[in-house]
């Protein structure tokens, strides 16, 4: 594959907190428009890498990036990059669904309003909530609240809210995880549907999702001496078939440690 | 197969189910005793201040005749300090708590910043009186005036407000920051459309609580110099007055028993106030707080 | 170790299908044996066996699907599984062949005058062998002892070209012989099979080592890593 066909790189990615290293040097290289999932067991840094790609860890003052992260072909930690911008391309869905306490229309039309979208506010609210399989559900409440909604709909409410501000990427980080297995399943499709027209990373504790869902998977690891290192990276069918590293066998197998 | 014998336990039911009952029967008890203390003030007052409450009574000024004495100038004088103080708290109470807890967080300084003020809010109120007197009547040449007695009030609850204003922000789940930030969203604006709106039935709940404590303050305004005989209306922010509780002190250490009359009808007034905001607080937050729950 | 339970079924599993391997290498050697010798009653036997070989291939292939819907395995586990269902199947197959040569041995009957061709037991013991050898090198994981079954797969096929054509030069001297001799063209063509389907195990052995499906290259997948 071409540079070109990667909207998402790192290079020599580490990231500390405070003295403490979570992601040792890594190099992943994320392809446009295919779902990439990261897997590897508990504190192995998995979500401290996700956060890379959209500079969430800038919240938290003891983190402290090294290498580089290239957003087609962007540094995203060049000197002169807003991160607020990065985040406006870059969208990301969390573990639990973290609507605001505010209504379903609101809570689509957040991420326009402060981006200071001018344009027709309705048409991008049911835009983004058929793109994110909702529409249906909601479209005679929206003015009712966000919270009263199931757990899955809110999971794709603020996928919706997500798909408002019209990113290019999504970050995924555990988005079923408090989701009971139908709602999963809903989300899986909609992540495939929605790859057609976004890259999605997705990190999940959830094997088998990450077989079902993902093109390419990365497994990291940590060991007694190093945390957070990319171990193997691949196609999904051919990782989850035949891996090439024996600990990334014992780890989809279930025989980790 | 058991590893321990069944033998091992001794359980002793009866006298666990005697502890729980004792337990039961001391909170019951508790509360008997506090609700009755309440009670019996209560009835004390109402008993000897009831009579005293009719219309002449909340529209008199203070008089020299017990039977002439009235309470509005209190009323009214207690009205706008607390109004002052109030809003001077609010702002500069919020804008504290929401540097130390969202721009500062985490900081040595918001550390120490944060157990100073939980300090000051025992620092005895007789010290933010002749503070008061210091910086709003000498200093800033404001006069014993209702400008004067709410910024010194507002200083007394300010701690209050800020600890308050501190914990409904703590409360807000970081979910919904870290939510608006993902969408593009800078730190003004979590705060602003998120932070803020979430946190306010907090907040109000905490300044009306501040606020309920300084419309019963008396010590810092005498302190201060507020008068204990008006007879007349505070007309501007400038003008002298005088708050309810200093009225009903200076009514108490009269020898006449028409002045003790007063003084407990003085106190119902009181009284009601303080509870009127407090239903009004616990509407206003329930307003709030509904609003979008699921 | 975590999954221990998993593994043990694993383990089982795979001892059980060592145990039909056996069973069916009995039922090669006995048909053989009962044709060379014309005994009636080891080919009975053999024919009635059979049906307990087709028992235990669909109590294997059971214990797989079973495996496969409550232990979700992925990658080594998953491909030893799929192995496993495939094995079993090849495995009762042969068994279908051996009862194939049981049955041809009891229409032949046993005062037939012709005799039975010797590359036709030659080509059992190479069967035998084979299967005996795909069987240890899945035992073992041996890629190298999987190929070299395959190779020999072109031995047997040879010799069946030099059997077939000794039958056919057999038939055309002697027209009375036609009928016993169109039934050794079947049972060297059984023979044959049974080949056939032991380099069929040594595919799928490759397979669980090296997760290729036999000497199948897929073609190059670009590749994403650096």
């Amino acid at each position: 594959m071409l540079d070109q066909d990667f909207i998402l790189q790192t290079r020599g990615l580490s990231v500390y907190y405070d003295s403490k290293i979570a992601v040792t040097d890594v190099n992943l290289n994320v392809a446009r428009n295919r779902i990439t999932s990261i897997i590897g067991p508990s504190g192995c840094g998995k979500s401290t890498l996700l956060r890379c790609f959209n500079r969430m860890n800038d919240l938290i003052p003891s983190a402290r990036v090294e290498g580089q992260v290239l957003f087609d072909g962007l540094d995203l930690y060049g000197p002169d990059v807003d991160p607020t911008e990065i985040r406006y391309e870059i969208g990301m869905v969390f573990q639990r669904p973290n609507p605001f306490p505010k209504s379903i229309y609101d809570n689509v039309a957040f991420g326009p309003r402060i981006n200071g979208f001018k344009g027709d506010m309705d048409e991008v609210v049911e835009r983004s909530l058929v793109r994110a399989a909702l529409w249906d559900e909601v479209k005679d409440r929206l003015k009712a609240s966000a919270l009263s909604l199931s757990g899955g709909q809110q999971q794709r409410l603020c996928i919706a809210r997500a798909l408002a501000v019209e990113p290019r990427v999504i970050l995924m980080d555990e988005p079923c995880s408090a989701l009971d297995p139908f709602a999963t399943l809903a989300i899986e499709e909609l992540m495939r549907e929605l790859s057609e027209d976004y890259s999605i990373i997705i990190v999940t504790h959830n094997m088998q999702q990450a077989a079902r869902v993902s093109h390419y998977t990365a497994f990291l690891m940590l060991e007694e001496t190093r945390v957070g290192f990319l171990v193997e990276f691949g196609e999904s069918r051919k990782i989850f078939t035949n891996p090439e590293d024996e600990r990334t066998e014992a780890y989809i197998t279930g025989r980790f440690g | 197969m058991a590893v321990i014998p069944r033998t091992e336990f001794q359980r002793r039911r009866n006298r666990r189910k005697w502890l729980g009952r004792a337990f039961h029967g001391m909170c019951l008890l508790s509360v008997a005793i506090a609700l009755g203390m309440l009670a019996v003030l209560l009835i004390y007052l109402l008993i000897q201040g009831a009579t005293g409450i009719n219309w002449s009574f909340l529209t008199s000024f203070a008089s020299r005749h017990p039977d002439q004495a009235g309470i509005k100038a209190a009323i009214l004088g207690s009205i706008y300090v607390v109004l002052v103080a109030g809003v001077v708290s609010f702002t500069l109470g919020v804008a504290t708590a929401l540097y130390l807890e969202e721009y500062a967080a985490r900081s040595r300084f918001a550390k120490i910043a944060k157990i100073n003020i939980a300090n000051l809010a025992g620092v005895p109120s007789i010290v933010y009186g002749i503070l008061g007197l210091q910086i709003f009547v000498h200093n800033l040449h404001l006069g014993k005036s209702v400008l004067a007695g709410g910024f010194t009030l507002a200083l007394l609850v300010l701690p209050i407000v800020i600890v308050a204003a501190g914990e409904a922000v703590r409360a807000v789940p970081p979910s919904f920051r870290e939510g608006s930030y993902a969408l593009g969203a800078t730190r003004w604006q979590v705060i602003w459309h998120i932070v803020f709106p979430l946190a306010f039935p907090g907040i109000l709940t905490g300044v009306i609580l501040a606020v309920s404590r300084a419309i019963g303050e008396t010590a810092p305004l005498i302190a201060m110099g507020a008068l204990t005989f008006v007879p007349f209306s505070p007309d501007s922010p400038l003008s002298r007055f005088t708050v309810l509780p200093i009225q009903i002190f200076n009514w108490t250490s009269r020898p006449q028993e028409g002045f003790q009359e007063a003084a407990a009808a003085g106190i119902i007034v009181l009284l009601v106030i303080l509870l009127i905001m407090n239903a009004g607080a616990v509407i206003l937050r329930n307003h709030f707080q509904n609003k979008w729950e699921g | 170790m975590v999954r221990a339970d998993f593994d043990r079924s694993l383990e089982e599993l795979e001892a059980e299908l060592v145990g039909l391997g056996e069973m069916v290498e009995k039922a090669i050697i006995k048909s053989m044996d009962a044709l060379e010798r014309r005994d009636l009653a080891v080919a009975y036997e053999v024919v009635a066996e059979d049906d307990l070989i087709d028992a235990k291939r669909f109590e294997l292939e059971e214990k797989c699907i079973d495996l496969i819907a409550t232990q979700q395995p992925l990658a080594i586990d998953l491909r030893t599984l799929l192995a496993v269902l495939h094995i079993a199947v090849e495995l009762e197959r042969m068994g279908d062949y051996a009862e194939g040569i049981g049955k041809i041995c009891m229409i032949i009957g046993d005062d037939e005058p012709v005799e039975t061709p010797k590359q036709l037991g030659q080509m059992a013991q190479m069967g035998v062998s084979m299967l005996r050898r795909s069987m240890k090198s899945l035992k073992d994981r041996d890629t190298a002892l999987a190929n070299e079954v395959w190779d020999s797969d072109d031995e047997v096929d040879a010799l069946y070209a030099n059997v077939c054509h000794q039958i056919f030069v057999e038939m055309g001297q002697d027209p009375k012989t036609i009928e016993a001799a169109t039934h050794f063209l079947w049972a060297a063509h059984d023979l044959e099979r049974i080949a056939d389907r032991a380099t069929n195990i040594a595919e799928r052995v490759i397979f669980v080592v090296t997760g290729r499906i036999g000497r199948y290259k897929p073609p190059d997948v670009p590749k994403v890593v650096e």
